[in-house]
């Protein structure tokens, strides 16, 4: 769709783009000091814990070591490592090293040393006597079980969300809407399943590292690869029990984030040394620390029960959400929220009745937090599979079944906070992904002379585009010598590429080219507040603000180009490169407005624009999948993969068709492979990237992505989210072609081709 | 112990432990290119050319290179030039950081095979994993150059 814009909707190269392939230094432990303390921590061997004694003597007499910590030398408030916005729903229940320990991979110590060898070597000789406990491992029985992960008195919960920590609950509640149990009473066919998700990892590619110094100030100054410089100011603060301005974070660039770095993981190890020590130092998590003791998907049991007419109308819906958040609540309360939130709503059409409970429980596992899709991806596997199995049931092709019942524009979501989708394409959406797939031929179980079967599944997803009434974005936009700008953001490009998507959109505004945009974050000294990159609010929110500075900015700088032309601002009219009087008798070039900024001036040649929504929202897609599946070993191959998006406006269409191809190609690796299995020990087997099988490149198959275009009139130009979004349609869609290859409904991710043999009917 | 090896056309003498890895070794020597993505040699991402052979720098010992002639994109940047851009036309460079092992093996795919299938090229750079991009950018990218370069040499 040309909406007859200039910059906005050009798939430019991301401006870091050559930086980054020629591998300049930009990550974390390229850009910082060498001879900085190495960071490591001790982790707990047991699920569950008591240290009785430790003993950090000879450790602390190996040469190079600098000092060792345990829960003796650490504040004692609690908090959360989550990176949300004061208050946080996510329970205050860390220290930075406590008595207890709640998971296997839990912090016993820190070591700082001079080296790695030695760090390594002290971590060998810190002695640790425990009172190994029993732990509580299983989700099911962690709801008022007599083993409590935290029955401390110090745990706090900020906020209203059904926390009770002597019930082992991290969060609880239910809604209802309509007469539920009137509808079911009249549904012809009602579908009841069970559906799990595992914890799959975000698995980035740079692991979580922070370099913490102290600056020309005293301040602690932090470099680390996160999503969220803000939040993890406070976080730190917190951790350390230190003033908030003690404490400067910035991010260069990251090397993958999917979530993962909006939980401060390192950051509070290094930040303690250097504290303590007033010495630089730095913490790189290995690759098995980011797999077992960082902050994963949550594992949830979505209930469904679905109640429809036999001509296959969805009348209601009751979601109830089992989430496991761990031995830590971070993102507990909020990610199960989007279970339902983000996955009744796409059944808005006919939906009489709906009811929507959730439970998020601690165990003695992993922490879980943030991943792409939050909580809609576990829950749309749920719902959609459901839909799947009622159009099955019902004997109706599942495309037709959604078009009867899918949410369309302008209908109002009452799962939804009752928004009203203003720009909704998933009819569109649909409609297409049917015609580049070619679903009538794809759709039909076929069988291939070597035997192999050959069939497809469908799915469709929602996501928002931030976090309604919360979600802060903001960007200053300021002229320089010449008549270049700087923009400085606080929102985060974590590869995503919104240095370059919000350089596009002040580049419309102002009427100029991207590559006169220089974009900097994020900083939380230097940049205007935002609450970071996270919750597909980037484009959204920052993208809006960033609009808004652009237009305050050329009011400016009107004012300022009215002195130089001696005439009234209203007489003056911006067009890029200068101010221009209406009458045609004048003229300000943008240099000579710069220059004139910096002498004898009052009017500020800059503006800056914080700003949020009422609402969030939901882009949409629909995706179909085709497989491969061989029945004599149980292996499936992705053979295609269609999707079509609606975003709103695609503000960079090459980075939003790679953002969709990524998020389908994790989706694969959730949908097949990716397992997460605990050990009865309760330690995690899937430790490293040899057990833990993330997608390579001969396992996505062809990939076909395309944009039906809506325009949220809210947005910037038009546009809504697509970081996460472009997620959830992967496992949904192989589920089903799976049944349809052999005749089994797989309601438990990963589907291993052993679960698909086993589970053969003839096996 | 001393080893004495070639790093991006200049000789270097160093002395180090024997348990050196080449990674940890060439990072150490300003190579910061290269990256650490796992401890299991399962990513990539720490491609480095060894006589102009491709090989893992995370499950090399410094000392294998002595007497050999060591390569990271710092001393290959003009013939990386040549068909990233495409890459990032395709904005499949993504978060960067599996970037340098990536292009290091499709130099050395390029070197041995100057006109690849996309299934040779699937093949050839399986072992470079990426979380960003989904794979497909990059083949794009690499056949967007390949197409150009056949243009060039009518």
């Amino acid at each position: 769709m040309n909406k007859g814009y200039r910059y906005v909707g050009q798939p430019i190269r991301k401006k870091d783009a050559m930086q980054l392939l020629l591998g300049k230094p930009a990550f974390v432990d390229d850009i910082t000091p060498k001879d900085a303390l190495v960071v490591k921590v001790l982790r707990s061997k047991y699920a569950h814990a008591w240290i009785q004694e430790i003993n950090t003597d000879i450790a602390l007499k190996v040469p190079g070591v600098v000092a060792v910590y345990t829960y003796k030398d650490v504040p004692q408030k609690r908090f959360t490592q989550a990176g949300q916005t004061y208050p946080e729903p996510s329970p205050y229940d860390r220290l930075l090293l406590d008595q207890r320990v709640r998971f296997v991979g839990d912090a016993v110590a820190i070591v700082a040393a001079e080296n790695e060898k030695a760090a390594d070597k002290a971590l060998k000789l810190i002695k640790v006597q425990y009172e190994v406990l029993e732990p509580v491992l299983d989700m099911h029985t962690a709801k008022d079980n007599p083993i409590l992960v935290h029955p401390e008195d110090n745990w706090i919960a900020n906020c209203p969300v059904g926390a009770d920590n002597q019930r082992n609950l991290c969060a609880s509640g239910s809604e209802t809407h309509g007469d539920l149990e009137g509808v079911f009473a009249t549904c012809d066919e009602i579908i009841e399943h069970s559906y799990r998700v595992q914890a799959c990892q975000q698995a980035m590619m740079e692991t979580f590292r922070t370099y913490t110094e102290i600056d020309r100030y005293g301040r602690l100054h932090v470099i680390s690869s996160t999503q969220i410089v803000f939040h993890c100011r406070r976080i730190i603060a917190n951790a350390l029990d230190i003033p908030k301005s003690k404490v400067h974070v910035e991010k260069p660039r990251i090397g993958g984030g999917f979530g993962a770095k909006q939980t401060v993981v390192a950051e509070v190890y290094p930040a303690f040394v250097t504290w303590k020590t007033k010495r630089p130092a730095k913490m790189i998590y290995t690759r098995e620390e980011s797999q077992i003791a960082a902050s994963p998907r949550h594992e949830m049991e979505v209930h469904v029960r679905l109640g429809a007419s036999k001509e296959g109308i969805i009348r209601a819906l009751d979601v109830y959400t089992l989430s496991n958040t761990g031995a830590y609540g971070e993102h507990g309360p909020t990610t199960v929220g989007l279970s339902g939130h983000k996955s009744i709503p796409l059944y808005t059409a006919n939906m009489e009745a709906f009811r929507f409970g959730y439970d998020v429980v601690y165990t003695n596992k992993q922490a879980a937090g943030a991943y792409r899709g939050y909580g809609a991806t576990q829950g749309i596997f749920a719902v959609e599979s459901a839909v799947n199995e009622l159009a099955d049931k019902l004997g109706i092709d599942p495309t037709v079944i959604r078009e009867k019942n899918m949410v369309r524009e302008g209908m109002t979501m009452p799962a939804y906070y009752n928004e009203t989708t203003n720009a909704c394409a998933l009819d569109r959406c649909l409609e297409r992904c049917k015609e580049i797939f070619d679903w009538e031929h794809k759709f039909p179980v076929r069988h291939m002379p070597d035997g192999k079967i050959r069939t497809a599944g469908v799915a469709l997803s929602m996501q928002g585009s931030a976090i309604s009434n919360c979600d802060v974005g903001s960007a200053t936009i300021k002229l320089g010598d010449e008549g270049f700008y700087n923009l400085l953001i606080g929102a985060a490009d974590m590869g995503t590429g919104c240095d370059t998507t919000l350089s596009q959109i002040a580049a419309e505004c102002l009427e100029c080219s991207p590559d006169e945009i220089e974009v900097f974050g994020a900083d939380s000294d230097a940049s205007p507040y935002d609450s970071g990159s996270y919750a597909s609010s980037t484009a959204y929110l920052t993208g809006k603000a960033v609009e808004k500075a652009c237009i305050e900015l050329k009011e400016n700088m009107c004012r300022i180009g009215a002195q130089l032309l001696q005439c009234e601002p209203e007489e003056l009219e911006f067009r890029g490169d200068g101010v221009y009087k209406l009458d045609g008798s004048g003229f300000a070039s943008r240099m000579d407005i710069a220059t004139k900024s910096m002498v004898c001036n009052t009017i500020p040649a800059q503006a800056t624009v914080s700003h949020t929504s009422p609402v969030s929202p939901p882009p949409f897609m629909a995706g179909m999948i085709e497989i491969e599946l061989d029945p004599e070993t149980g292996g499936v191959q992705v053979l295609d993969c269609a999707a079509v998006v609606d975003c709103g406006t695609a503000l960079n269409p090459a980075l939003a068709r790679v953002q969709t191809e990524g998020g389908i190609v994790q989706g694969i690796g959730m949908a097949l492979f990716e397992n997460v299995s605990y050990m009865p020990d309760g330690s995690i087997a899937e430790n490293s990237f040899m057990q833990y099988k993330i997608p390579t490149r001969l396992d996505m198959g062809k990939l076909h992505v395309e944009f039906e275009e809506s325009h949220e009139p809210t947005g910037p130009y038009g546009a809504k989210s697509i970081g996460e979004v472009v997620i959830n349609i992967s496992a949904p869609a192989i589920a089903h072609a799976i049944f349809r290859a052999t005749g089994v409904w797989h309601r438990t991710l990963p589907i291993t081709p052993e679960k698909i043999l086993l589970a053969m009917p003839n096996a | 112990m001393q080893i004495q090896m070639t790093l991006n056309q200049k000789k270097i003498t160093a002395e180090i432990e024997a348990d050196t890895l080449l990674l940890d070794f060439v990072r150490d020597h300003g190579c910061l290119s290269v990256k650490r993505g796992c401890e299991t040699a399962n990513c990539g991402l720490c491609t480095v050319l060894l006589d102009g052979v491709p090989v893992l720098s995370c499950s090399t010992l410094a000392a294998r290179a002595t007497g050999h002639h060591v390569q990271t994109l710092e001393g290959l940047q003009a013939e990386a030039e040549e068909f990233v851009g495409f890459i990032a036309d395709q904005g499949a460079e993504q978060c960067g950081f599996c970037n340098p092992g990536f292009v290091m093996n499709t130099i050395a795919l390029l070197r041995e095979n100057p006109t690849p299938t996309d299934d040779e090229i699937r093949a050839y750079l399986a072992g470079n994993l990426c979380r960003c991009s989904g794979y497909d950018g990059q083949l794009r990218g690499i056949r967007a150059y390949l197409d150009w370069k056949e243009a060039q040499a009518k």
